[in-house]
């Protein structure tokens, strides 16, 4: 009987696994499909990667993309890690919690809410909508994770190394970047790995927010999708599953190294 | 010492908490008090609590929301369990995370395709021998795509909270002669239930306010919060009317915050 019963398990997930991966399998199997459409598949073809390359406005599109990601993430590690040692820092215990649940407001808004409330901001400031409030943006909704990632990793330092540093003389500025720094690397890359895979995933804050002369590759697709069916989409959604696929592996490897790490420094 | 070591490194993250996250909740506070030409009035809120379209607009988000978070934990549960108890669990996991790393936009335009009327879903149905229905642009499609997208952030704290469990409560249930069922019933989901909110708050609130689905999926059948205020900014540009029921929509979670009371740690946050 145990046995029969975990067929029926095994069978289970099969079918959630078969269901998770159809759309993503589905658009990767039409890319090459002479037809032209997404519903008989008549022939093997690369004219859509062809196609693909030779979409000047997308091929566009995807570096603005990149780089707004990069830029964003970038300066959201930097004042995030601020921010996490600020936090570590503060020994008050009601202000560190205050300070911990204004982090978290941005986490559990809903999208709408963070891209309604910053285009408000942003029309009052009188910032044009376009790339620079793009950019603002995506920083801003970055910060917090950046945050909740170094800061287990500052929580882990042993407070009696930093007094031995201080013992020895050393300034705080050399605690900092001799001894912290160092000590929350991993947090610091997993922190701007999450604010990458943030900003390139982002649409509702990005479509509220963008103007005319700006778009994403998420606000594009949204555009193009109630427009009409070009597979040379699908040709970048095979690109760019095999491109998350490599960000994927890249990211487990790391944090299953920090996790032997750790579970190395327990045995201790 | 500290103090000015934090003072000092502070500044710009007090600065981002300051202007993005107090400034823009009192902007859209104050921005609901004004009508759309800009004269300061209460009207907002007393036209949202009359108007028997707006009530009904909230009634079928929520219950859209609701049916969502259902349909998801039904799936995800059994998922997260059959999962735990596998070889590799580790990787498994990591295969149901995958999905959520491509993004969204790509997945819905997927699912248009498989739900047209030609596409593979009507083709499925044919084999069964059933007649080509108009699928893309109902409920089913739209509730269905919904809890595809948010699957795996419910399996993802229920998971976690199972491999928690201490397996010799497992165990000792089983010695003191309770069934499969009965240690499952008894000890496995009532150990469970934080991971349970926890899926829960992960699913429900971001289900309140989706609109990019209820457009390219539902068909614009589907009126959600989320698409109400995007309808209001970005179409009809009564901002004012639109920040009212950001402003509810702002209530409605924090009541469910505290509704499902733990301290607001998704298990989003932690993908």
């Amino acid at each position: 009987m145990i046995k029969s019963s975990k067929k029926l398990e095994r069978i289970y997930l099969f079918i959630v696994f078969v269901i998770l991966y159809l759309p993503i399998f589905y658009l990767i199997f039409y890319s090459f499909n002479e037809g032209g459409n997404m519903n008989t598949f008549t022939g093997f073809t690369l004219d859509y990667y062809r196609e693909l390359i030779e979409d000047k406005r997308l091929i566009m599109i995807v570096i603005q993309t990149f780089l707004l990601a990069l830029l964003s993430s970038l300066v959201a590690t930097a004042i995030g890690t601020l921010g996490a040692m600020g936090i570590y820092f503060t020994k008050n215990k009601k202000s560190k919690n205050t300070l911990l649940s204004l982090n978290n407001v941005l986490m559990v808004s809903p999208d709408v809410i963070i891209g309604s409330s910053f285009l408000i901001f942003f029309t009052v400031l009188g910032i044009g909508l376009g790339f620079k409030s793009v950019l603002i943006s995506h920083i801003a909704f970055s910060i917090p994770i950046v945050v909740l990632m170094v800061l287990p990793r500052l929580n882990e330092i042993s407070e009696s190394i930093l007094f031995a540093a201080r013992d020895l003389g050393a300034s705080s500025l050399q605690i900092i970047t001799k001894i912290i720094i160092p000590m929350i690397t991993p947090g610091i890359l997993a922190g701007f790995f999450m604010a990458f895979t943030y900003s390139l995933d982002d649409f509702a804050v990005t479509f509220f927010v963008t103007g005319n002369g700006f778009s994403t590759l998420s606000v594009e697709i949204y555009s193009r999708a109630r427009q009409g069916v070009s597979l040379s989409i699908n040709a970048l959604s095979t690109l760019m599953f095999f491109f998350s696929l490599f960000l994927v592996s890249g990211y487990y490897i790391l944090t299953t190294k920090n996790q032997k790490k750790k579970s190395k420094a327990v045995n201790k | 010492m500290q103090s000015k070591l934090k003072n000092r490194y502070m500044i710009p993250y007090i600065l981002w908490i300051v202007l993005f996250v107090i400034v823009p909740i009192l902007l859209i506070g104050y921005k609901s008090l004004f009508d759309i030409n800009g004269n300061f009035t209460f009207n907002n809120y007393i036209e949202y609590f009359t108007s028997l379209n707006y009530l009904k607009m909230s009634f079928n988000s929520i219950l859209y929301a609701f049916i969502i978070t259902l349909v998801t934990f039904l799936i995800s549960y059994p998922t997260a369990y059959f999962l735990s108890r596998t070889k590799y669990k580790n990787l498994w996991l990591l295969l149901i995370i995958l999905p959520t790393w491509i993004n969204l936009l790509l997945k819905a335009y997927a699912f248009i395709g498989i739900f047209s009327k030609s596409g593979e879903f009507n083709q499925f149905l044919a084999l069964l021998g059933i007649a080509p229905k108009q699928i893309l642009f109902t409920d089913f499609s739209f509730i269905f795509v919904a809890a595809y997208i948010e699957i795996p952030f419910m399996i993802l704290p229920i998971f976690n909270s199972i491999e928690d469990i201490n397996p010799s409560y497992i165990e000792a249930s089983r010695d003191l002669g309770a069934s499969q069922f009965t240690t499952f019933r008894r000890i496995i989901f009532p150990l469970t239930l934080n991971g349970v909110k926890s899926g829960v708050q992960a699913v429900f609130i971001p289900s309140l306010s989706l609109f990019m689905l209820t457009r390219l999926i539902g068909g614009n059948r589907v009126i959600t919060l989320g698409t109400a205020i995007e309808e209001h900014f970005l179409v009809t540009q009564n901002w004012g009317m639109g920040s009212t029921i950001g402003v509810i929509l702002i209530f409605a979670m924090i009541i469910f915050m505290v509704f499902t009371g733990s301290k607001g740690k998704k298990g989003r946050d932690i993908l």
